[in-house]
């Protein structure tokens, strides 16, 4: 196929950026996409034609195609924008502390979202940080890397998915005031949130995933290998695959992404597959609102993912690991690629993991902003540079899943544990918890909590055992957001809810992704209904009309029903959004759409909206 | 019990559809299982000449063991599945995709079936208010994912915009379209393997838009109409058509079709030119035609205006 390109040509700056991310591979790398267009944003701050042009002319790739990716993505702008953007979280979890506030006063020094020609600011859905609301991603691109005269110094600061240091100079701060925003928007450096300080339990005892947050140097092999790291992976070397495969199985581990799927079936699949090529996918586009677990353990304790992602690898059959970083998370994407650069460089990554002959590597891709790549076969399709929209399953992944072949995808969080079931065995595991919840689980506790962070407990605790755990039951408690705002609401007459998947499923609540977010008397649940609403019109893909047309309509209705304004009366407006729900909940092509209705439903049915 | 032939040799499945049992042939779509069978399964996205998307999701039924309903066009037969059309869930979720299409699309020019389909299961788009005014030309590409203004709820959103003219040959007018991508197929690789188009941006504000949005002229269509000929919303039309329609003097009624084979090369593509008022407006090939597939090249799609105008494409 020839190419009809634009003929835009791109600036020094564009090309440079591009050629140190992704050179010129001479054949169709689609795939080398999202990593092209980052590198450009990073570098000057928008995608334009002369740029998109020459990407494609790059990596082989149709114009309009390429630029139905550019567009799929939040953080990728095709139009001129400011180099240095401040993302404010106005989500569920930030909006009431301090979120709003925030915007107010950047609006009234910055002007409206979008404007400005150097520094501008926008507004953000959940930023992952919600245990220090409010909080605030800065996206800005190099210094010295709009400097066009300077295509050199571009070269070095550019993305590559090779690199230990990522693109760009991006930070997050959190809580976040307008006077460190507009500083930081002027260039200022800015200390990210530290990890440590979101897990209250750090150091304590009765720890497992969290066991070496604050006690591990996140950036030092041998801190880590002193707290017992890589002892896992030579065990898991020495038994061999196929027990490792058992063990897994034996300890009945779910995931712990939110469809809580039981990993040991999934690895038993890849791993007996005939394929000769097969792949591992770390799921790291943490992006439910609420949710900020795989975050702290990325940041805190880098190299216990990378250890765990090679155990699962080499188990599994598979060569090569992708780990799909949130692109709003650039303190976890340093550590990682630190992590994997020092692992590399020790042997434990590369051709001959840990002399065992046995070969395993791991690359780092960035997310761009789409709450839906965090859905398993969007996110594959995000990795091979295409719209992040989800596929038809079946295939389910295990059968053809990255670039067509069986793939093994597990959350953070699931992969983590893996560490812990490979060195104590399966049946240790399996101890913890009942039923098909076993280990231990983290949990984001955020809002009106005394101690908010990530904490982890065995499965089964119940939510009130949580809760004081964070500093109390919170006074004037009025409803927690259970799993996300894909979850549902529960009240404070549930708290002796049993945290497993099948206590809460028994008050139709889930766990999801182990948010728990507290909300009092004082909450204006509308509003947070309405964000709620807001978010899923905002993050759905757009190919499936349920969803797509339905989110808007959900919104549209519910906008009515608080504001009064029913068309035909409440009855009739509450049988509309019913109707919706019904046909997103059973005809929606993904997950989405399945739980766009879900916390809508329940707050209309615990009466915390709607009531006259 | 009802057998489907799909022409070669395979090896038969047993289905049971609304507790009556039917052979087909492994590879087999349980919607080639109901067309056999006589019913009338609405469908939108799907076409025999085109992969499927499943997209729009009318086309849904109950598969025993599958919570989500499931797309009939695009899941394959399995010995012993059981499926029902008959339940009050699948009317439900095909109702509402028709409704929520209509409330945001003009369906007007989708055809005769969308519009039995839309009295069959009561579709009512008025519910979610009247429509919100339409948007300028160019303004729905221009949305950024993630963002989009806060409704009251006062109107509903549509995806009302003005026609896009930007050639001599064809119209793309996407008030109409409903996102079905098979124009976006068409020019892929089921058929023209152009890529001139694709789907951009996300979400409601989702368009088919070429790179930037630049008119079809700067792009790298080469006319060849493919898409017009798969689109089900007559959101992509001949310039022929939509002058016609434009000046209240189409005439479907009165149409005549005649089958002849293009001239314009030796591979033998069968036409059928459509012609009112002693003039051609459109040129359409079979969709199950062995050379063509439905697909034709610019020659054959538009080569009758090049008898019947002056225009070249890009002139304008
Ligand atoms: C809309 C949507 C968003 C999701 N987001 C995430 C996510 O951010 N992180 C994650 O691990 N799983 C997410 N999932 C679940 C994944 O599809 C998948 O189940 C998971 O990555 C599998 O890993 P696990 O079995 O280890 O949980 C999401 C699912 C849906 C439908
Ligand atoms: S349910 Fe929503 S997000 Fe999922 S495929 Fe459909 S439109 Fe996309
Ligand atoms: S006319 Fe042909 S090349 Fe042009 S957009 Fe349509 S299918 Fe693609
Ligand atoms: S223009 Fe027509 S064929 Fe293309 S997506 Fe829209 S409705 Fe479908
Ligand atoms: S960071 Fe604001 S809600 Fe999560
Ligand atoms: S016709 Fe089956 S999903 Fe559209």
């Amino acid at each position: 196929m020839d190419l009809v390109l634009l003929p835009d040509a791109a600036t020094e700056a564009e090309r440079a950026a591009v050629d140190a991310a992704v050179g010129s591979p001479g054949h169709e790398r689609r795939d080398l996409l999202l990593p092209a267009f980052h590198a450009v944003m990073d570098a000057v701050g928008w995608i334009s034609r002369g740029a998109l042009s020459y990407v494609c002319d790059r990596l082989h790739v149709p114009p309009a195609e390429a630029y139905g990716v550019a567009t799929f993505y939040a953080l990728f702008s095709v139009t001129p924008r400011a180099p240095r953007t401040a993302h404010v979280c106005d989500d569920v979890g930030c909006a009431a502390f301090g979120g709003e506030d925030l915007c107010a006063a950047l609006e009234e020094r910055l002007g409206p979202p979008g404007s400005g020609e150097e520094v501008t600011w926008t507004r953000s859905p959940c930023l992952g940080l919600c245990e220090r609301a409010p909080a605030v991603f800065l996206q800005r691109a190099s210094p010295s890397a709009e400097d066009e005269g300077n295509p050199e110094a571009t070269r070095a600061l550019a993305s590559s998915p090779h690199d230990d240091a990522p693109g760009g100079d991006h930070a997050q701060i959190a809580p976040a005031t307008a006077d460190t925003v507009l500083r930081a928007l002027d260039g200022e450096d800015v200390d990210g949130p530290d990890p440590v300080v979101s897990t209250p339990q750090a150091g304590g005892p009765d720890l497992e995933l969290l066991s070496r947050v604050g006690v591990v140097d996140p950036g030092d092999l041998d801190s880590y290998r002193a707290a017992g790291g890589y002892a896992g992976l030579r065990r898991a070397l020495a038994v061999g695959s196929a027990r490792v495969v058992d063990e897994i199985t034996v300890a009945s581990l779910t995931g712990r992404g939110g469809a809580a799927f039981p990993t040991g079936t999934k690895w038993a699949a890849v791993a007996g597959s005939p394929e000769p090529e097969k792949y591992l996918v770390c799921n790291a586009d943490e992006s439910e609102p609420g949710t900020f677990k795989d975050r702290v353990l990325m940041e805190a304790d880098p190299f216990a993912l990378v250890e765990a992602m090679t155990v699962a690898g080499i188990a599994v059959g598979a060569r090569t690991g992708y780990l799909y970083v949130r692109g709003e998370y650039p303190a976890a994407e340093r550590a990682i690629l630190r992590a994997v650069a020092e692992a590399r460089r020790h042997g434990y990554l590369g051709d001959d993991v840990m002399g065992s002959g046995r070969a395993f590597d791991l690359e780092v891709r960035r997310g761009a902003g789409a709450y839906i790549c965090g859905e398993e076969t969007a996110l594959m399709n995000s990795l091979e540079g295409r719209r992040g929209e989800p596929r038809a399953k079946p295939p389910f992944p295990t059968v053809a899943g990255l670039f067509g072949k069986p793939t093994v995808i597990n959350n953070v969080e699931t992969l983590v544990n893996v560490l812990r079931i490979v060195a104590e065995g399966g049946p240790a595991f399996a101890s913890i918890g009942s039923g098909r919840s076993t280990g231990t689980k983290l949990f984001c506790l955020s809002g009106v909590v005394a101690r908010p962070g990530v904490y982890e407990v065995p499965m089964g605790t119940t939510l009130r055992e949580l809760l004081e755990l964070a500093g109390g039951v919170p006074p004037d408690l009025r409803a927690i957001l259970l799993g996300g705002a894909a979850g549902s609401f529960v009240t404070p007459d549930q708290l002796d809810v049993p945290l497993t998947l099948e206590g809460t499923r028994e008050i139709g609540a889930t766990l999801g992704s182990g948010v728990v977010l507290c909300f009092d008397s004082t909450t204006d649940f509308a509003a947070v209904l309405r964000r709620i609403a807001g978010f899923f019109r905002d993050e759905s893909c757009g190919q499936c009309v349920p969803c797509r047309v339905g989110t808007v309509r959900q919104e549209e209705a519910l906008a009515r029903i608080v504001r009064g304004r029913e068309i035909g009366g409440r009855t009739i407006e509450l049988q509309l959004l019913r109707d919706v729900d019904r046909v997103m909940t059973d005809a929606s092509i993904c997950g989405l759409g399945q739980t766009a209705a879900s916390a809508v439903r329940s707050a209309l049915a615990l009466g915390l909206i709607g009531g006259s | 019990m009802t057998t489907v032939d799909l022409g070669t040799i395979r090896r038969l499945v047993s289905v049971t559809v609304d507790d009556v049992e039917h052979r087909a042939p492994e590879g087999a779509t349980i919607m080639d299982v109901l067309d056999d069978a006589g019913a009338d399964t609405p469908r939108l996205c799907q076409a025999p000449n085109l992969t499927p998307v499943n997209a729009c999701r009318v086309c849904v039924v109950e598969v025993e063991g599958s919570r989500p309903l499931v797309p009939s066009c695009a899941r394959k037969v399995e010995d012993g599945m059981v499926v029902r059309t008959d339940t009050e869930r699948v009317a439900h979720s095909r109702k509402m995709v028709l409704e929520l299409l209509a409330s945001a699309n003009d369906l007007s020019e989708a055809g005769d079936d969308v519009a039995r389909w839309q009295i069959e299961y009561g579709a009512d788009p008025e519910r979610y208010g009247p429509p919100g005014p339409p948007a300028a030309a160019g303004e729905r590409g221009n949305r950024h994912a993630g963002h989009h203004g806060i409704p009251d709820g006062e109107t509903r959103a549509t995806v009302a915009q003005p026609v896009t003219v930007d050639n001599d040959l064809y119209v793309r007018d996407y008030a109409r379209c409903i996102l079905c991508y098979k124009c976006v197929e068409a020019c892929g690789t089921d058929a023209q393997n152009t890529f001139a188009i694709a789907v951009a941006g996300r979400g409601f504000d989702a368009t088919i838009s070429t790179e930037f949005a630049v008119p079809l002229p700067d792009s790298a269509c080469v006319y060849c109409g493919n898409c017009i000929g798969v689109c089900p919303t007559g959101a992509l039309k001949s310039v022929a058509e939509h002058e016609r329609r434009e000046a209240g003097t189409w005439d479907p009624e009165g149409e005549t079709v005649t089958t002849t084979v293009c001239s314009f090369c030796g591979v033998g593509c069968s036409l059928e030119l459509h012609v009112q008022d002693n003039t051609i407006v459109n040129v359409t090939s079979p969709s199950d035609h062995s050379v063509t597939h439905g697909h034709l090249c610019i020659k054959g799609r538009f080569g009758f205006q090049h008898v019947q105008n002056v225009a070249s494409p890009g002139e304008h």
